[in-house]
């Protein structure tokens, strides 16, 4: 493919092209050979290995993409920067006995404890609000809400670094926090480098919670429709008034949904990097598990303690996995 | 008075509304004001008291329409008003105008400041662009730069390679998966085989597992392929297609196993007796009715890819930078570049926000139809 790269701009977009032809023909292709070799085998064979034709391709990239790689980080762990020599638990003592690292255990304890709850709250409010409007209007609203839900973590940087932007004293104010305040007579303040309480930690939690409300109104709102309309009219007769529908009647019958919307807004959290990143780089002690994780490896190419942070991030993580496999196993025996 | 109660939340609404716009618009005089007149302490002494009028003017519209109800009847003017409000929901869409109203206020801003021209940016709020459109200096000028239209050039060019890059590696890496998962679902759905429910279990615990975890390893062997069998994975797309693939294949199984649990089994059957072998159901018969499922993971899959930095970071880099990848860089060099990073910032929204507002539907359903039943 050396040639295309003369061709500048529109060599990538042929490339492009090419790999995507390319790419369906070769898949394509391998799940019809995958089919004719288990044809040529015997019946009884066939029939013990039918669901390799289908399984093969997938099972082989989560193998060698996901599961290995994982396996792998975690032996990585126990060694030294270069991955080359065995250092037992050394990795593991020098993070725990670092203050910044157990400040970024704080951070992480932060996010999870704050921006699920406040998103399923906002979107419960957002939910139940758009569900009296009527149809168009429902519409409307629901698509302005959902509408962050496609901008990426860093362009949403961008657009909340207009808004938490600090100018020297003495020229005019171009970010609308530091404009407001200065409307009140506060003094303009360089928000993203306060950490008393974590304050610039809570600043960044905002993007993320305002990136993800809309994702969460959507999934309830479609729950609370599902409330069976009988179950609110006999409350409304025995005389509730509208909160204690919400919250005797309504909630309890979407709390499988809400729980769901929780977690997977609590994994997308765990995991957070790229708000951090594009905002603070990790200074100011806004750092977390997956941004550190990303400066040991990539700034101090030190392979053996990124791999430990990713493994303590994994045991964080793995309570929640159980939880996921228990809920979908409850799922499929309510089928 | 029972009528009273049931008109207190359409009300409250619309009091709620007017209260908080008293408070915007004294907001925004300060702002304006402090900007006209550079003054540091004079701020209007309204805000606070705006807080304390909440309760009172409450109190105000309470009495004056239990008023209406009493003296006047049920008949009177006030009461109708009253009444065509609660009709047409006038306080619950006030409420929401005004909520997505700040909702949205961060997307206006950064869509006005990149069409400012860059005197003016660095030296007034967007704001300002707002309250006076017809005396602001409107400019091209950053998109023009980003794009490599205009005649200076810095880092900041080359945001039309970019999206090309990110179209690139974004259409195969939505593609790919959807593939390998469909085929997969369907033998987890309609084949029976030992072991099943425990690598759908696997399956399922590794939805959680965060991408970080696997990128050391995968790189060191990228490097070694490299090394011994001079296959280059890493600077080009193809590494970016494989692990955006991988990662997405958890997902993409599960949420077409629940939709092709709802398909017709005796169809499938039907099918099964008719001589058709599994290949040929799954291709004729279970794709085209599984459609709906994989087109809204497709959107799903486009805007995660699109929007991903850390992978396109990675295993593509400087080489062929994709857009997340050169806003963050020229993000770390605020400075004079500062409004080239709002314009670069509004081209990368374009074609997600084209693809979230033509497919909602899909994508709407798509998110509820993988949820609790």
């Amino acid at each position: 493919m050396g040639f295309l790269a003369n061709w500048g701009i529109w060599g990538d977009l042929v490339y492009g092209v090419l790999a995507v032809l390319l790419g369906l023909v070769i898949s394509y292709g391998l799940y019809w050979l995958l089919d004719k070799g288990l044809g040529l085998l015997p019946d009884k064979a066939q029939k013990k290995l039918r669901h390799w034709g289908f399984l093969l391709p997938a099972a082989t990239l989560v193998i060698v993409i996901l599961l290995y790689p994982v396996v792998q980080t975690i032996i990585l762990s126990f060694f030294n920067a270069s991955g080359k020599k065995f250092v037992g638990l050394e990795n593991y003592t020098e993070l725990f006995t670092s203050a910044d690292f157990l400040s970024i255990l704080l951070n992480n304890f932060l996010w999870v404890a704050i921006v699920p709850f406040f998103t399923v709250a906002i979107g419960l409010i957002f939910a139940t609000l758009t569900n009296r409007v009527g149809p168009t209007r429902e519409k409307i609203f629901k698509s302005l809400i959902f509408m962050p839900m496609s901008i990426s973590f860093i362009s949403a940087s961008t657009i909340w670094g207009l808004i938490y932007e600090y100018v020297p004293p003495g020229r005019p104010e171009i970010g609308i926090l530091n404009a407001v305040v200065k409307g009140n007579g506060g003094t303009p303040q360089p928000w993203l480098l306060i950490d008393d309480f974590r304050f610039n930690s809570f600043l960044l939690m905002i993007i993320v919670i305002w990136l993800q409300a809309g994702f969460s109104m959507v999934l309830l709102s479609s729950a609370i429709k599902g409330v069976p309309e009988e179950t609110l009219e006999a409350a409304r007769i025995d005389g509730a008034n509208t909160l204690q529908v919400f919250f005797r009647i309504i909630m309890p019958q979407i709390r499988g949904t809400i729980m769901s919307v929780f977690v997977t807004v609590l994994i997308l959290v765990m995991k957070i990097f790229d708000v951090v990143l594009a905002m603070t780089r990790g200074k100011y002690n806004t750092s977390v598990l997956a941004m550190e994780f990303y400066s040991r490896f990539f700034v101090d190419n030190d392979s053996g303690a990124a791999a430990a942070v990713v493994t303590i991030l994994l045991v964080l993580i793995a309570p929640l996995m159980w939880l996921q496999i228990r809920t979908v196993k409850q799922q499929e025996s309510l089928r | 008075m029972s009528d009273i109660q049931t008109l207190v939340p359409a009300v409250l609404g619309i009091l709620l509304l007017a209260i908080v716009s008293f408070i915007i618009v004294v907001q925004l005089s300060n702002v304006v004001a402090d900007f006209a007149h550079h003054r540091g302490q004079n701020y209007n002494r309204f805000f606070w008291l705006s807080f304390l009028l909440t309760p009172v003017l409450m109190w105000i519209i309470a009495l004056f329409l239990r008023r209406a109800e009493q003296v006047d009847g049920v008949h009177s003017r006030t009461w109708k008003f009253a009444q065509w409000m609660k009709k047409i929901k006038a306080g619950t869409t006030l409420f929401l105008v005004f909520l997505v109203g700040i909702w949205s206020i961060p997307t206006v801003g950064l869509i006005i400041t990149s069409f400012r021209a860059k005197d003016e940016a660095t030296n007034s709020g967007w704001w300002e662009a707002v309250f006076s459109p017809f005396t602001q200096n409107w400019s091209l000028d950053a998109y023009q730069h980003v794009l490599g239209l205009g005649e200076m050039t810095s880092n900041a060019t080359g945001m039309g390679e970019a999206l090309i890059n990110t179209l690139v590696v974004t259409i195969p890496a939505t593609l790919l998966p959807i593939l390998i998962a469909a085929n997969a679902a369907y033998a987890f759905t309609f084949l029976e085989f030992k072991g099943k429910e425990i690598y759908f279990s696997i399956l399922v615990g590794l939805m959680v597992v965060p991408l970080q975890a696997a990128l050391v390893p995968i790189l060191n062997a990228m490097k070694w392929l490299n090394k011994n069998w001079h296959i280059d994975l890493i600077g080009d797309y193809p590494g970016a297609w494989i692990v955006h693939s991988a990662f997405a294949l958890p997902l993409a199984i599960y949420i077409f196993r629940n939709y092709m649990l709802t398909l017709p089994v005796a169809l499938i059957e039907a099918a099964r007796v008719d001589g058709a072998s599994y290949y040929q159901i799954f291709w004729k018969l279970v794709v085209p009715m599984s459609m709906p499922a994989l087109a809204s993971f497709a959107i799903f899959q486009f805007l995660w890819v699109w929007n991903d930095y850390l992978i396109a970071f990675i295993f593509v880099g400087e080489q062929k930078p994709v857009m997340t990848y050169k806003i963050n860089l020229l993000l770390g060099q605020y400075g004079d570049g500062w409004l080239n990073v709002t314009a670069a910032s509004f081209l990368s929204l374009i074609v997600p926000l084209a693809v979230f507002f033509g497919l909602q539907r899909f994508f709407v359903r798509g998110l509820t139809s993988g949820s609790v039943k």
